[in-house]
């Protein structure tokens, strides 16, 4: 239920069908794009895409922005636990 | 006496001179109970497709047994290595290698995993009927290619045919001889606190590459098998680290089966570090989408050496000069309490690494 | 791998470690009053023991593993339904991976293979219609389970059937929906949680509107999350956040794949092909009302439950089995009297000890390093 992977369509076999290609690290599987297409975003608009792929389906596409976002996030909450530490640590001495 | 050749034939002369000739004589395209019988069928099986291609001069003049003189053996150690296998793979032709390369090379690696030089194999099969001809000519080609290539001959064997549905297609059973160099004794009582474990390459090729294979998964994946010999990376891995105390090579069940063997079997605990354990990216990806669990992917050319601390870079640098060997790393250390293989995980925490039960599956959740 | 990786970094996690271990401090947390917090789903439950995160966080902080993973509440008696088909003549069985192991109250699909059942194995129920269009004088059955996240791929799947004119395939179907769950575990007297950390990939399809009863009227935060392990220490971070500023609120750590809205076409497909089921059987945590699907009458011809006349009976699970308690977090598996004794990974009695992130199969397999209750429960076994 909750296996997905990340990878990258690689092609566009079946536009009509909504069949392509995905890559994961040099593994590649047909998949099926039902999930993430729609009239602004036809199949072809998928090529190239991150998406995420469950059970031979490319559910969800990836937004490249927002997970940038999330690894600056987790940089600072990071550094800031570590600066706080070495404050607390220095104080002591 | 030499005959004419048969249309587009090799006649393979045979040492002795009865003027038999062995090629060209099987005419069937499929494999029927006859090619089992005992009779004319089943000569013309032996000779054109087996003893053609194994032919060589340890086979002499195809007794009921092969006879092998005591000096090939005395001439290398003191001590006689014997090992038998069975070999039963789904599909017979993969990425890599086939049934008949596996069979070869696997026998091969349990000799040479003990330090013995590899000398001599018998290769019985057992046929289902109805299997193409063509299929076994390759799977003979592939061991005569596989022999050649480790410096074993194929000096004996037999064949069987059964039913329809009553084998696979076709299962090898090998025996294998060598001999141990005196003064060597590998083995996994030797086994200490301290020894670092250093794997010859990266892992998990040969299940994946097998999975990928069967087809129900409908992946496709450039991951071959890492079937291969072992005798060349043994040899050295000794001549470096001459105090080896054990090496084994990883098959079923993977890296971690292997481990957990020898952590039952010498009561010492073992702990891996996640990230120093070699694997292709395609593996991981291959893993991630399954979710399965690398370390319990099949190797059909890779060991798990337990070296002496102070002989492990010896041993890497040594490792790494050889075909097969380029990516030798050290993964952990056997350590004196738990009995049972532990692994840090990329981030120090830390997680058991049990024995498989049954046999992975991928999964989705 | 990209987007893998790069939330698998070891620095960061021990960053976020820290900050956390902060929080809880701050929060007055201790060993024997720690947090509390439940994770839903399987494949949490899955990395937070691969990665070993509970290593990294101070005992302050306790992982409830909740119910959340769809084969281990799957009832023995479905498991005696999808023998029953399997073993019929002329039908190819196709099965994910994790449903194999599961026993049932006469073995389990990989026995029932063993004993010539046409079982097999496929990654996508797609691949399961490529069986019945390669197969056309065979039956082959889908076994459909998964919550919300696979129930589109299921959905579409058979409309995908429905438009090639595929006939000789249907679907056993047991998915289940994730909100009664929840509703089930909040209502539970007994239960003590501080916080949620939910589930990314159904809250992929479902978006996160739907657990605002969680906030509003159990008066919990729930903090959607991703499955790599920084996503997770995130999530925790996240909620502890909203417990220190004392919020409550439900959040969304998994933005990059996660929309707050979901995935209407793939809820769209649901719709067309799925009703709620009236009445569905948890293992262990008995009839949750509304927690199952079924196929609606105008997709009748691809309901194996019909094609093969299949009546829902339940069967008792085994008197020792705690199953039930363990999946709601009340008991921890080694308190399970048969945990390591009667069931354990090889000859297991409940789905918890199969699936490969059952929370039994995990303590077992992954997490004795630290626990001496599950010291003894191993050596018990091997002597």
């Amino acid at each position: 239920m909750c296996l997905g992977v990340p990878g990258q369509i690689i092609a566009i076999d079946d536009p009509a069908k909504l069949v392509a290609t995905v890559d994961v690290a040099g593994i590649r599987r047909k998949v099926d794009l039902s999930c993430i297409v729609d009239e602004n975003n036809p199949p072809e608009s998928c090529l190239h895409a991150w998406v995420l792929v469950h059970v031979g389906f490319a559910m969800s596409r990836i937004d490249e922005a927002e997970a940038e976002a999330t690894l600056k996030v987790l940089h600072e909450i990071g550094e800031l636990a570590v600066e706080r530490e070495a404050m607390l640590t220095s104080e002591v001495q | 006496m030499k005959t004419a050749p048969a249309k587009g034939a090799e006649i393979v002369p045979l040492k002795g001179d009865d003027g038999l000739r062995r090629h060209g004589r099987l005419s069937a395209k499929k494999i029927t109970l006859a090619h089992g019988g005992g009779g004319s069928a089943m000569r013309d099986l032996i000779d054109d497709v087996f003893i053609s291609a194994f032919e060589n001069p340890a086979m002499g003049d195809l007794e009921d047994q092969a006879r092998l003189p005591l000096t090939q053996f005395t001439g290398v150690g003191d001590r006689l290595a014997f090992t038998t296998d069975g070999f039963v793979v789904d599909p017979l032709f993969f990425p890599g290698g086939d049934l008949g390369k596996l069979a070869v090379y696997g026998t091969v690696n349990d000799l040479a995993v003990g330090g013995a030089k590899p000398l001599y194999l018998s290769c019985a099969m057992i046929i289902e009927e109805g299997v193409e001809v063509e299929t076994l000519r390759q799977l003979v080609a592939s061991m005569k290619a596989a022999a050649a290539e480790a410096g074993v001959s194929i000096v004996t064997g037999d064949t069987k045919v059964v039913g329809k549905g009553q084998a696979d297609k076709v299962f090898i059973t090998t025996a294998g001889v060598g001999a141990i160099p005196a003064g060597l004794n590998l083995g996994v009582r030797q086994v200490q606190p301290g020894d670092v474990v250093i794997v010859n390459g990266k892992l998990g090729d040969h299940g994946a590459a097998i999975l990928a294979a069967r087809g129900d998964l409908e992946l496709e994946s450039p991951i071959h098998s890492d079937c291969r010999p072992l005798t060349g990376l043994v040899q050295a891995l000794l001549k470096a680290a001459p105090n080896t105390h054990f090496i084994r090579d990883c098959t079923r069940g993977g890296l971690a089966s292997t481990l957990n063997e020898v952590s039952d079997g010498t009561g010492f605990g073992i702990r891996l570090q996640e990230k120093a354990i070699p694997l292709r990216e395609e593996l991981r990806g291959f893993c991630e989408i399954l979710g399965l669990d690398p370390l319990y992917l099949a190797n059909e050319g890779s060991f798990a050496a337990f070296v002496p601390r102070e002989q492990a870079e010896a041993a890497l640098v040594a490792l790494r000069q050889v075909e097969g060997g380029q990516e030798a790393a050290i993964i952990g250390e056997v350590t004196t309490t738990g009995g049972r293989v532990v692994m840090d995980t990329l981030f120090g925490g830390a997680r058991i690494v049990d024995m498989l039960v049954g046999e992975q599956l991928p999964r989705i959740c | 791998m990209k987007y893998a990786d790069e939330f698998r970094d070891s620095d960061l996690a021990h960053g976020l470690a820290k900050a956390i271990a902060e929080q809880l401090d701050a929060l007055g947390a201790t060993e024997d009053n720690p947090i509390r917090i439940m994770e839903v789903c399987g494949g949490h439950t899955h990395a937070i023991f691969r990665y070993g995160l509970a290593d990294l966080l101070p005992k302050s902080i306790e992982f409830l593993h909740g119910p959340g993973c769809p084969v281990c509440v799957l009832p023995r008696s479905r498991v005696d339904d999808c023998l029953a088909i399997a073993m019929k003549p002329n039908v190819i069985f196709a099965t994910f991976g994790d449903a194999m192991r599961v026993p049932g109250s006469r073995g389990s699909l990989l026995q029932a293979k063993g004993d010539g059942a046409d079982v097999r194995m496929v990654y996508s129920p797609l691949d399961a219609l490529t069986l019945a269009r390669r197969n056309p004088d065979k039956e082959v059955v889908f076994f459909a389970l998964g919550f919300e996240t696979t129930m589109p791929s299921t959905a579409l799947t058979v409309l995908k059937a429905r438009s090639e004119g595929i006939t000789n395939f249907s679907l056993l179907v047991n998915h289940i929906t994730i909100i009664p769950t929840l509703r089930a575990i909040l209502d539970d007297p007994e239960m003590r949680i501080d916080g949620f950390i939910g589930p990314g990939h159904v809250t992929m399809i479902i978006g996160t509107e739907p657990y605002g009863f969680i906030a509003s009227e159990y008066k919990k935060p729930l903090v959607v999350a991703g499955f790599e392990p920084l996503d997770l220490l995130q999530s925790l971070h996240m909620v502890l956040k909203q417990k220190v500023e004392q919020r409550c609120e439900i959040e969304n750590q998994y933005a990059r794949v996660v929309p707050n809205s979901g995935n209407a076409v793939a809820r769209k497909a649901v719709e067309q092909v799925y009703e709620t089921r009236a009445h569905c059987e948890w293992r262990g945590l008995g009839d949750i009302e509304q927690s199952g699907v079924q196929f609606n009458a105008a997709f009748a011809a691809y309901d194996a439950e019909k094609k093969f006349s299949i009546h829902n009976a339940s069967v008792p699970d085994p008197a020792e089995c705690r199953c039930g308690d363990v999946l709601k977090g009340l008991a921890k598996p080694w308190q399970c009297p048969a945990f390591g004794k009667a069931c354990t990974p090889e000859i297991p009695l409940g789905a918890l000890m199969v699936s490969s992130e059952g929370s039994c199969a995990a303590y077992y397999q992954y997490s004795a390093v630290h626990n001496e209750a599950l010291e003894e429960a191993r050596k018990a076994k091997a002597s």
